[in-house]
């Protein structure tokens, strides 16, 4: 209890001597935690709006408007048959229309109305387990006939397959290279923090490494030096952590909450919320500078 | 060739040892208490620096408890060596160094600090906490030991008396003269009363006068039953000490004498021989001997 108190009161003593290092510290630690807070939920809402994207990606497969209902069945159970679809539903020309006036709700509606008759094909809309599969689906719904030539599973099928879909091939390959690019930048700059960090500290402590020598020689074990440095570290990066968070809640409250209010767009992006936010950057952190400090000091520890 | 002698690698001059000791001239030293094993005891201590510099070429010397001893030669000849090999700071490349029995190059690591605990070390730099004041900086070592609140407020301005310092105990080092901040140097270095006291060069930066009064506290603390071996360069003032002498030369052990007849002088007694010799004034320079 006594070595605890002791402990603390050389952190706190070494922090007030070194003002200046401190500071830079602290400084360093609500830069690097800002930036994180800020690129956190960014990268969180662009994956999930990424995701959502994928999930939407679908086959659709026009059918002859003079397929008969038998064909149509069994169509139905064949394409339920086939690997890596999810879920099959069939669409009539009428469903077809109506989700079409959906679509053009508004001035386009009447216009639709004004059709006398239903020019839309009846379609099978097929989801997909992952959208990284639809090549896979799209080649099963075609397979080669004995001239090699690909040729749909059923003559119901009006070819080729998901042509107008063409784009959800890009869509997956843009929103794969977004992930891609999005984890080398969180990943570059937790680096970048790191070594920061890291920098800071070890310039602290190498200011300090006298001090260190003298402890070593009175007879100090590493840890009776360690432990005052760890705290240290851990109080530099609860304050740094701490004026981080109080800058982001104020910007989360002075300009994020307002544009949510407004804007339905950025209330429906899945992102994290504020609390388990707070509580990782704090975490990461105090990890960082405590460790950061122990592993430094163990050049200057080496007998 | 001498040259080619010299760069033959110690490890392998130190396993030639065995000859060359009955050769070399050594003076059969009594144990100072018997059925203790001596407080310091090297055989053939060997400390070769990395680029190939031998530092302690086979050194082979033994001190009793309660001595009083001095290491004398100049810059370079390996005294400072000798006492960072003593501390465990460096380890010999051959030889043995037993403190008090133990070779402490055979202590695992981490029991390091445990040695030193045992030792007290006062350097020619002082090496204090320049952030600490002069009682923090002595309450530090009792700190280090995991000595209780209450005994640290005891000791500490206890042994600040003791060096008399009593009236600058809560001034930083740079506030104190060089002899004062030796004296908090060796404040820290005794106040766990170790058996061993090892001090490098201690009046290496002080004036005579100032020299005195250390060497004085040095005795001071020699009679309480400590062992204590001292390194200087300053031959002058060991001659007149009229103490045990080892002298080292490029490493090498050169003399060992022992000048007899002044040990049981009393530390004012000492003062005053010593500044009769050295031909120094009678005031200032004895702090704390009231």
């Amino acid at each position: 209890m006594g070595r605890i108190a002791f402990f603390l009161s050389e952190a706190i003593r070494a922090l007030r001597r070194s003002a200046a290092p401190s500071v830079a510290a602290i400084v360093t630690i609500v830069v690097t935690t800002l930036l994180l807070g800020v690129l956190v939920p960014v990268l969180r809402a662009s994956e999930s709006k990424a995701t959502e994207v994928r999930e939407q990606i679908g086959l659709q497969v026009f059918l002859y408007r003079d397929a008969t209902k038998a064909e149509i069945e069994a169509l139905d159970k064949e394409l339920a048959a086939i690997p890596h679809v999810a879920a099959v539903e069939y669409c009539s020309p009428a469903c077809a229309k109506r989700e079409l006036a959906d679509e053009l709700r508004g001035d386009l509606e009447g216009s639709i109305q004004e059709l006398n008759s239903n020019p839309l094909p009846p379609t099978f809309k097929l989801e997909l387990d992952d959208a990284d599969n639809l090549e896979a689906v799209r080649a099963a719904l075609t397979p080669p006939n004995s001239a090699g030539k690909p040729t749909p599973i059923s003559a119901a099928i009006d070819p080729p397959i998901g042509q107008d879909r063409e784009n959800a091939t890009k869509i997956r390959e843009v929103t794969g290279a977004v992930k891609i690019v999005l984890l080398v930048i969180a990943a570059l700059l937790l680096i970048a923090s790191l070594l920061l960090v890291a920098n800071t500290i070890r310039l602290s402590i190498y200011a300090r490494r006298r001090e260190v020598e003298v402890m070593r020689l009175v007879g100090a074990t590493n840890w009776f030096i360690r432990w005052p440095f760890m705290i240290e570290g851990v109080i530099v990066g609860v304050a740094g952590a701490g004026i981080a968070v109080g800058i982001l809640l104020l910007g989360k409250v002075t300009i994020v909450d307002p544009l949510a209010d407004d804007f339905a767009l950025i209330d429906n992006l899945s992102t994290m919320g504020f609390a388990p936010l707070v509580a990782m950057l704090v975490a990461a952190a105090v990890l960082v500078s405590a460790l950061g400090s122990g592993i430094t000091l163990r050049r200057f520890l080496r007998v | 060739m001498p040259l080619l002698n010299r760069r033959r690698s110690a490890a392998k001059r130190a396993r030639e040892g065995r000859e060359h000791r009955r050769r070399a001239p050594r003076r059969p030293r009594p144990r100072a208490q018997s059925g203790q094993p001596p407080i310091i005891s090297v055989e053939d201590g060997t400390v070769v620096y990395p680029g190939g510099h031998v530092g302690l070429d086979r050194i082979t010397l033994e001190i009793g408890r309660g001595e009083f001893a001095f290491v004398v030669g100049p810059t370079g000849c390996g005294k400072s060596t000798l006492i960072k090999m003593l501390i465990r700071e460096i380890e010999p490349a051959a030889g043995r160094v037993q403190i008090a029995g133990k070779d402490i190059n055979e202590l695992d690591h981490n029991r390091t600090p445990y040695l030193r605990r045992r030792i007290g070390t006062v350097f020619q730099d002082f090496k204090l906490l320049p952030n600490r004041t002069v009682y923090d900086n002595v309450a530090y070592a009792l700190q280090v030991i995991g000595e209780p609140r209450s005994q640290i407020r005891r000791k500490t301005p206890e042994i600040l008396r003791l060096v008399g310092l009593q009236a600058k105990i809560h001034n930083y080092p740079d506030e104190l003269s060089g002899g004062e901040q030796q004296r908090v140097a060796i404040a820290r270095a005794f106040v766990n009363h170790p058996p061993l006291l090892l001090a490098d060069e201690p009046t290496g930066n002080l004036d005579p006068i100032t020299s005195i009064g250390i060497m004085q506290l040095l005795y001071r603390i020699n009679r309480t039953g400590t062992t204590v071996l001292v390194v200087t360069h300053d031959r002058d003032m060991v001659d007149k000490m009229r103490r045990r002498v080892i002298a080292l030369e490029e490493g090498r052990l050169v003399r060992d004498e022992d000048a007899s007849g002044y040990h049981d002088e009393s530390t004012r007694e000492f003062a005053a021989r010593m500044r009769a010799e050295m031909g120094v004034g009678d005031e200032g320079g004895t702090n704390g001997d009231h």
